[in-house]
């Protein structure tokens, strides 16, 4: 994976698998701490221990069409070579919560990438059944997105509907762009 | 912060209740991105973004895109789906934004499956 936006599209696909109904992503973007960090909690069916454990086993997969999963060892990895730690918390029947955190200025940290594409992308695929909120926040600025809201104003019409993502997507790169200024004190 | 542009929304929504067929049962295709992780990694999103896009200015509106998981051939990813109305779905393989292009005016549009892009029939495997 070039960036990590695709990383998080790839967990909350990950979600959808696991039934999961409400998605939460959040990115925070701390220079001043030295912290990247990416937080994506579903209410999925959730893993028990033994499954936890082997989660992030690129050798353990629950899919049947082939044997090895990589998504989540792949965030690991990434994580990992930029000086960061990553997590997953999960309890049968209360989701799952995944937390990647990368050293803000490590070399091998790879770029957020473009999310207004991984959301976009994900509502496309996913928007009918599962609601998204999105939070982002770059030092003291925060942009949010929820697909409820969205949801709301369009009334019968499908939020996969490519008028409504051209939207969307119009919509999260004017809201992500509108927290890179820095914030005047 | 920034503030959704609610009354922007509602205009799209209006402009698109006009012409909305866009449910289900009345759409005359069906295209599925395949967004496991290899397709992800191969550029997947690209390619359901491209293709939205493509759509969105053809205002095809009895086209419906949706996504699935792994479809475990991970070496010919991106792979996309494309399922006319009464016919066999039709897999295609190695896609690029290009690509995609041609099969949607080829076969989605007018009906002609574009046959060097798709994956041979018995060629499948499941790993
Ligand atoms: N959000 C989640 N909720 C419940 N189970 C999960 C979740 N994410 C991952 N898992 C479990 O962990 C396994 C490993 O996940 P991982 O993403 O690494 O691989 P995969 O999804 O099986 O395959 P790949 O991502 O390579 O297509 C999954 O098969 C699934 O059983
Ligand atoms: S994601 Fe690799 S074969 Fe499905
Ligand atoms: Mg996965």
């Amino acid at each position: 994976m070039d960036d990590l936006s695709l990383h998080v599209l790839d967990i909350i696909e990950n979600a959808v698998a696991a039934g999961a109904t409400n998605i939460e992503v959040r990115i925070t973007d701390d220079e001043e701490q030295n912290l990247f960090m990416i937080e994506i909690a579903d209410d999925g069916r959730g893993m028990d221990k033994e499954a936890l454990k082997k989660a992030i086993d690129p050798f353990y997969t629950t899919k049947t069409v082939r044997k090895v999963g990589l998504g989540l060892s792949m965030l690991a990895q990434a994580a990992n070579e930029a000086g960061g730690k990553f997590e997953v918390q999960s309890q049968p029947g209360r989701g799952t919560k995944i937390h990647a955190r990368f050293m803000h200025d490590h070399i091998d940290r790879k770029p957020l990438g473009d999310m207004a594409e991984t959301i976009t992308a994900f509502i496309a695929g996913n928007g009918e059944k599962v609601d998204l909120t999105y939070h982002h926040r770059r030092g003291d600025q925060e942009f949010f997105f929820y697909t409820a809201e969205i949801k709301q104003v369009l009334e019968e019409i499908t939020i996969c509907h490519p008028e409504v993502i051209s939207f969307i997507k119009r919509e999260i790169r004017d809201g992500v762009k509108s927290i890179s200024k820095r914030s005047k004190i | 912060m920034k503030k959704l542009k609610i009354g922007d929304l509602a205009k799209i929504r209006d402009k698109v209740r006009k012409t909305a067929v866009l449910r289900q049962g009345k759409a005359r295709a069906k295209i599925t991105v395949h967004m496991g992780t290899c397709g992800i990694a191969a550029g997947a999103r690209d390619i359901l973004s491209g293709l939205l896009e493509d759509i969105k200015s053809k205002k095809l509106s009895d086209v419906i895109v949706t996504t699935s998981g792994c479809a475990g051939l991970c070496s010919r990813e991106p792979m996309a789906t494309v399922e006319i109305t009464g016919k066999p779905p039709v897999k295609y393989v190695d896609l690029t934004t290009e690509k995609m292009k041609k099969i949607l005016s080829q076969h989605v549009i007018k009906g002609n499956i574009v046959n060097e892009y798709a994956l041979a029939i018995g060629s499948e495997r499941t790993h």
